[in-house]
């Protein structure tokens, strides 16, 4: 199990370099020179030459690169033009409100799949299968801000159900934070609920064609014990692969979500400083979600490993 | 955005017996009448064929400009003499501006899938046909685009050099690459080591030969299942970037921007939100269920029936 954590751990921690790296070097792709272009059109030269210096433009790009990441790893990722404040500051704001959109919609995410995938797999290639299986194609292809437009329209303006947008810290009451994130929490939830429906769907049907099931039912074995005590515990596992896959789609798919509902999270920093060509919150929000995505990856590796110790071996 | 679902179940699923030779070796012959022997793939592929027909046909079918704003005909119903799909806010024709906004999507979804696989396939090819410290180095660079959310990816890519359409199916391509990369890599290398290679090899002939008459054949149909895949993805993204203001600028169409423009005319009516929305969400739902129609019938366990 060590020799496992420390194998994943040495493939992690280049990735994590050269994911900072790769984040460092979208200074490249600013078309001219950064400093202008950064500071603005009808910035003065002696504007130019300030953001120059601040960002240490003016340095070798290794060099540069060197403090990217010495900054970085201390917690320094320079300040946000746009705000006006420290980069990590504003990740530390605004990571709460994210956090609890997303955890919201993995809550969601599993209510929804789970059953739509047992189902499916349950009865797979019958009529419950195609219904599920039409709902989860269904639920990969419909635009999630769309949905959450018309679900903002009918369900909160209309019907007047939910409010229509904004958040609520937790501190102010679980309930007035869980409700308005139900309907942003729905729309950002489809599409992972789809990708678990569809992979415990596959599993499902596969460990219910093994010898072991055969077995089962010579024991006689109830139908209900076969399929919750037998077959889901095999094939929870790749959902949790899954989960870990989709916290890296999440991350990015709520910028959408939170412009349509209002929400100030990181995604609308996001959209903030990409509006406000905001290089240093660019690079500080990107080097944060790859980071959280890589390390995320790694606790679901370790626990793989845990739970099957096949996986321990190769 | 179901970008990964074109890739192989997660590692460690239980024991799918797989056949031994790889998924995209099947006569062609029999891949047609597979293909075609089901109706939900000959639906899709009709529809995207309609689409880009209109896509392409959009200045000769459109019935008005789609920029031209007649603000006291604004807000009109679909049905409406003069305007089959209504008009938007500014008093816009929906359908002229849906033609055009076709035409942004598709070129999205071609542009970023080219950019793709300009940057994805070759290196891919080499990468698992080379093997060694090429491979090693790619794959771990490929892996860690990979580990970036795609959507924020494109986004920070579009912030940096600037918010229009070229640099948004820039950014989707270049989000595209890692995958396209793996695709071609893991085809090439489950063919590398089969014995047909080895006497191929053995009897003369050349290596672009080999790779033309062999390897390319197998990674073609994984490569389609990728490509239809990356176009719905494209379409998505497209969509996603222009509605946040980041993508296709105003006034110009796009479906993205109309689900924008849309939101302010919903005091009014839907269907300046609902034409765009129920777009986007058949040509992703046609582009995915293209990509499941050449998979399975490429004749791997989830093939045959």
């Amino acid at each position: 199990m060590l020799g496992m954590i420390l194998r994943r751990l040495g493939m992690i921690v280049p990735m994590m370099v050269i994911a900072s790296f790769l984040t460092f070097s979208l200074v490249l792709l600013i078309p001219g020179d950064p400093a202008t272009r950064i500071a603005g059109e009808s910035a003065t030269p002696e504007q130019v030459e300030q953001v120059a210096r601040d960002l240490g433009l003016d340095k070798p790009f290794l060099v540069q690169y060197a403090n990217f990441v010495q900054g970085a790893v201390t917690g320094d990722l320079g300040t946000s033009y746009t705000y006006n404040v420290p980069v990590a500051t504003m990740l530390k704001e605004r990571l709460p409100v994210t956090l609890s959109l997303t955890m919201v919609a993995l809550l969601f995410a599993l209510l929804l799949g789970i059953p739509l995938g047992v189902i499916a797999g349950r009865y797979a290639g019958r009529l419950p299968d195609r219904v599920a299986t039409g709902l989860t194609t269904l639920g990969l292809a419909v635009p999630n801000f769309a949905l959450g437009l018309l679900m903002i329209q009918i369900l909160a303006v209309e019907r007047g159900m939910f409010p229509a947008t904004g958040y609520r810290p937790m501190s102010e009451g679980l309930g007035e934070w869980f409700i308005r994130l139900v309907l942003p929490g729905l729309a950002l939830s489809m599409i992972v609920a789809a990708e678990i429906a569809r992979q415990l769907r596959a599993s499902i049907a596969d460990t219910l064609r093994q010898d072991y099931m055969r077995t089962a039912t010579a024991k006689g074995l109830s139908a209900p014990t076969k399929l919750f005590k037998h077959s889901m515990r095999n094939a929870l596992m790749p959902v949790v692969t899954v989960l870990g896959m989709q916290i890296a789609y999440l991350l990015g798919g709520t910028a959408v979500i939170e412009a349509v509902f209002g929400i100030s999270g990181l995604g609308d920093f996001a959209v903030q400083a990409v509006l406000g060509r905001d290089l240093p919150a660019i690079q500080g929000i990107i080097l944060f979600a790859v980071m959280v995505t890589l390390v995320m990856s790694l606790i679901v590796d370790i626990s793989y490993g845990y739970l099957n110790p096949k996986v321990r071996r190769s | 955005m179901s970008l990964e679902s074109g890739t192989p179940t997660a590692p460690g699923t239980p024991g799918t017996p797989g056949l031994t030779e790889t998924a995209g070796r099947v006569a062609p012959r029999r891949f047609v009448h597979r293909f075609l022997g089901r109706k939900v793939n000959v639906l899709a592929a009709g529809f995207l064929f309609v689409v880009t027909l209109l896509a392409l046909l959009a200045p000769w079918l459109a019935p008005h400009d789609p920029l031209t704003q007649d603000i006291p005909a604004a807000h009109l119903p679909p049905f409406s003499p003069d305007h089959l799909l209504g008009t938007d806010i500014l008093g816009r024709d929906v359908l002229s501006r849906m033609l055009y906004g076709a035409r942004v999507a598709g070129q999205a979804a071609l542009v970023s899938v080219l950019i793709g696989m300009g940057l994805g396939v070759i290196p891919g090819a080499m990468a698992g046909y080379l093997g060694g410290w090429y491979d090693a180095v790619l794959s771990r660079i490929a892996d860690t685009v990979l580990s970036f959310p795609p959507l924020l990816l494109a986004m920070a890519i579009v912030g940096v050099m600037g918010t229009n359409l070229t640099n948004a199916m820039l950014a989707i391509g270049l989000v595209f690459a890692p995958r396209f990369f793996r695709v071609v890599r893991s085809s090439v290398i489950s063919v590398r080591e089969e014995t047909y290679i080895e006497a191929s090899r053995s009897i003369g002939t050349s290596t672009a030969k080999i790779i033309r008459r062999h390897v390319f054949p197998n990674a073609l149909s994984p490569l389609i299942v990728q490509i239809s895949l990356a176009c719905g993805f494209a379409i998505l993204a497209e969509a996603s970037l222009s509605y946040l203001g980041l993508g296709v600028n105003p006034p110009d169409p796009s479906w993205g921007r109309m689900l924008q423009e849309g939101r302010e005319s919903l005091f009014y009516t839907k269907w300046p939100l609902v034409i765009p929305g129920i777009a986007i969400a058949l040509s992703v739902l046609a582009c995915n269920l293209l990509g499941d129609g050449v998979r399975d019938s490429m004749g791997d366990e989830r093939g045959h029936k």
